[in-house]
């Protein structure tokens, strides 16, 4: 099955992110290129996302579309990233998110096909 | 047959209600196989149950109650996988007897309480697919609304098809978490059901169903310390079943309780048996709470209680697995060991702003206040428990209490 895991930023984590040396920051990077390279195989796609600062919305449930400033839910928790993913079933893909090294929550959602 | 009428309805039923008990997981398993749909396969059983409940007390008991359903329920199941051309090349696969391989019951169980379902679904969905109960009676049992239960259900069973949830045993690295996560959802049938709110008949349905199921784990799973641990747990509090209620129907403290009316044979297996467990040296909070009760089971008398060890089991519960609830209980032992003073101490310590919701905090200060002659405080302690509880055995005993105090 795909899934797509939408990786989420707290502002804690960036807080503890920028307050890294630049060594411990180079370490951190280096596990979640580590991951990255450990599940190669079942990685279909994906990204990291600019900052939550770059984000627009687009309303198109009033009259008129309506563009706003920011990510769609205004929160301390930011979608940062994703990557789709393709395994056997949910266990698997509990399993890849469990052991990811970034950032503290991930939403897994199966893809429709 | 020789019963008639409502007799004979009433031994049908009985047979078929124990058929369920024991063969529901069982047939819904092999219909998984058969259909390769979950929600699908647990329909076909209760239609065959509502078929049963209409043939049998005109028809008479069949032989093989089991293999009777699981006929009709795999002729129905045919009839879908014809209508489902998607299917067809199944239908080569179809056989009876279907082996009751204990991987397939293991697989059914841990799929139920899968942690990405929420902790309800998995106690309904477990009580419904595993254990046969109708929506009606997990309602009953839990004060919830039939529709809330069927509808926690469609949607557990929904999330399993749509997410990928998968219909087999947890590898390795992940069965001690996952049977922990099913143990959760037995020891709530057992909480439930020792002190619910639901009714006796419900009540007791439940106990019943958390040992069946836990007996069951122990079947499949004898390695597994905690499995044993929770079994002899549920097994030492039904021993003491018969000492519980007076004949009034009135709740009876553990201190006043007719001990000649446990089933001390009973109490002897499970001590037994976790006896046995404990040889492994992997502690947990069910092996603990069971020698918890045990320590109260084989007391000959209240005044026999071996309050240390007691205490002493609490300390270690507390280390692995620290709750507020725990403190509580260690406090009431405490009493007993070092008195009334130092069990206050430590209820109004630490554990106190957490409980103030919880009825059993109050009415337990209130007993040491009264032992410690602060009538008045003791009497607003219990007033407030009685607000906190809809329990009514435990609403009788508070009544009983007021009555004597000033």
């Amino acid at each position: 099955m795909k899934y797509v895991l939408l990786f989420v930023d707290t502002e804690q984590f960036h807080a503890d992110l920028q307050a890294m040396t630049p060594d411990d920051r180079a370490r951190a990077f280096g596990l979640v290129d580590a991951w990255v390279a450990e599940h190669r195989g079942v990685i279909r796609g994906g990204n990291k996302l600019q900052d939550a600062h770059t984000a627009t919305t687009v309303r198109l449930d009033g009259p008129e579309p309506v563009v706003t400033d920011g990510p769609f839910v205004e929160g301390k928790e930011v979608v940062s990233g994703y990557f789709e993913i393709e395994v056997a079933d949910l266990d698997e893909a509990l399993r890849m998110a469990k052991s990811w090294p970034g950032c503290p929550v991930i939403e897994i959602r199966p893809l429709e096909s | 047959m020789t019963a008639a009428g409502p007799a004979r309805d009433e031994a049908a039923y009985d047979e078929l209600a124990r058929t369920v008990r024991e063969h529901a997981g069982r047939l819904a398993t092999a219909l998984v196989r058969l259909i390769g749909d979950f929600g699908a396969a647990e329909d076909l059983v209760q239609d065959a149950v509502v078929e049963a409940l209409r043939r049998w007390p005109v028809d008479g008991i069949p032989d093989r109650p089991d293999a009777w359903l699981f006929t009709v329920a795999r002729r129905r199941g045919l009839d879908v996988l014809r209508r489902e051309a998607r299917y067809r090349e199944k239908l080569a696969q179809v056989q009876w007897p279907v082996p009751s391989e204990p991987d397939e019951r293991l697989r059914l169980i841990f799929t139920c309480c899968h942690p990405a379902l929420p902790r309800s679904a998995q106690v309904a969905l477990t009580l419904r697919v595993v254990c046969g109960l109708t929506t009606a009676q997990i309602g009953r049992a839990f004060l919830v609304p039939e529709t809330t239960v069927a509808q926690r259900i469609t949607r557990a069973k929904r999330k399993i098809a749509d997410a990928g949830i998968p219909y087999r045993l947890p590898v390795e690295a992940d069965l001690r978490a996952r049977t922990a996560e099913v143990l959760t959802v037995v020891y709530l049938m057992l909480n439930e059901g020792y002190l619910s709110s639901g009714g006796e008949v419900a009540s007791q349905r439940l106990v019943d169903d958390a040992e069946w199921l836990a007996a069951l784990l122990h079947e499949l799973l004898p390695d597994e310390p905690e499995v044993a641990g929770l079994l002899a747990l549920i097994r030492l509090h039904r021993a003491r079943a018969g000492g519980r209620f007076s004949a009034g129907g009135d709740l009876v403290l553990l201190a006043d309780q007719d001990r000649s009316r446990w089933d001390h044979a009973a109490i002897a297996d499970a001590v037994d048996l976790l006896t046995r467990t404990a040889r492994r040296r992997q502690p947990g909070p069910y092996q603990l709470q069971a020698a918890i009760v045990a320590c109260h089971a084989e007391a000959p008398r209240w005044e026999d209680t071996d309050w240390e060890q007691i205490v002493l089991l609490y300390d270690l519960l507390l280390a692995v697995a620290p709750s507020p609830v725990t403190r509580l209980h260690r406090a009431v032992a405490l009493r007993y060991v070092a008195g009334p003073e130092a069990a206050l101490a430590e209820l109004d310590g630490e554990p106190a702003g957490r409980l103030d919701a919880y009825h059993l905090w109050h009415a337990t200060r209130a007993d040491l206040l009264r032992d410690l002659g602060r009538p008045a405080e003791a009497r607003a302690a219990d007033e407030r428990a009685l607000r906190l509880t809809s329990n009514p055995a435990e609403q009788a005993i508070l009544h009983e209490r007021l009555r004597w105090e000033p």
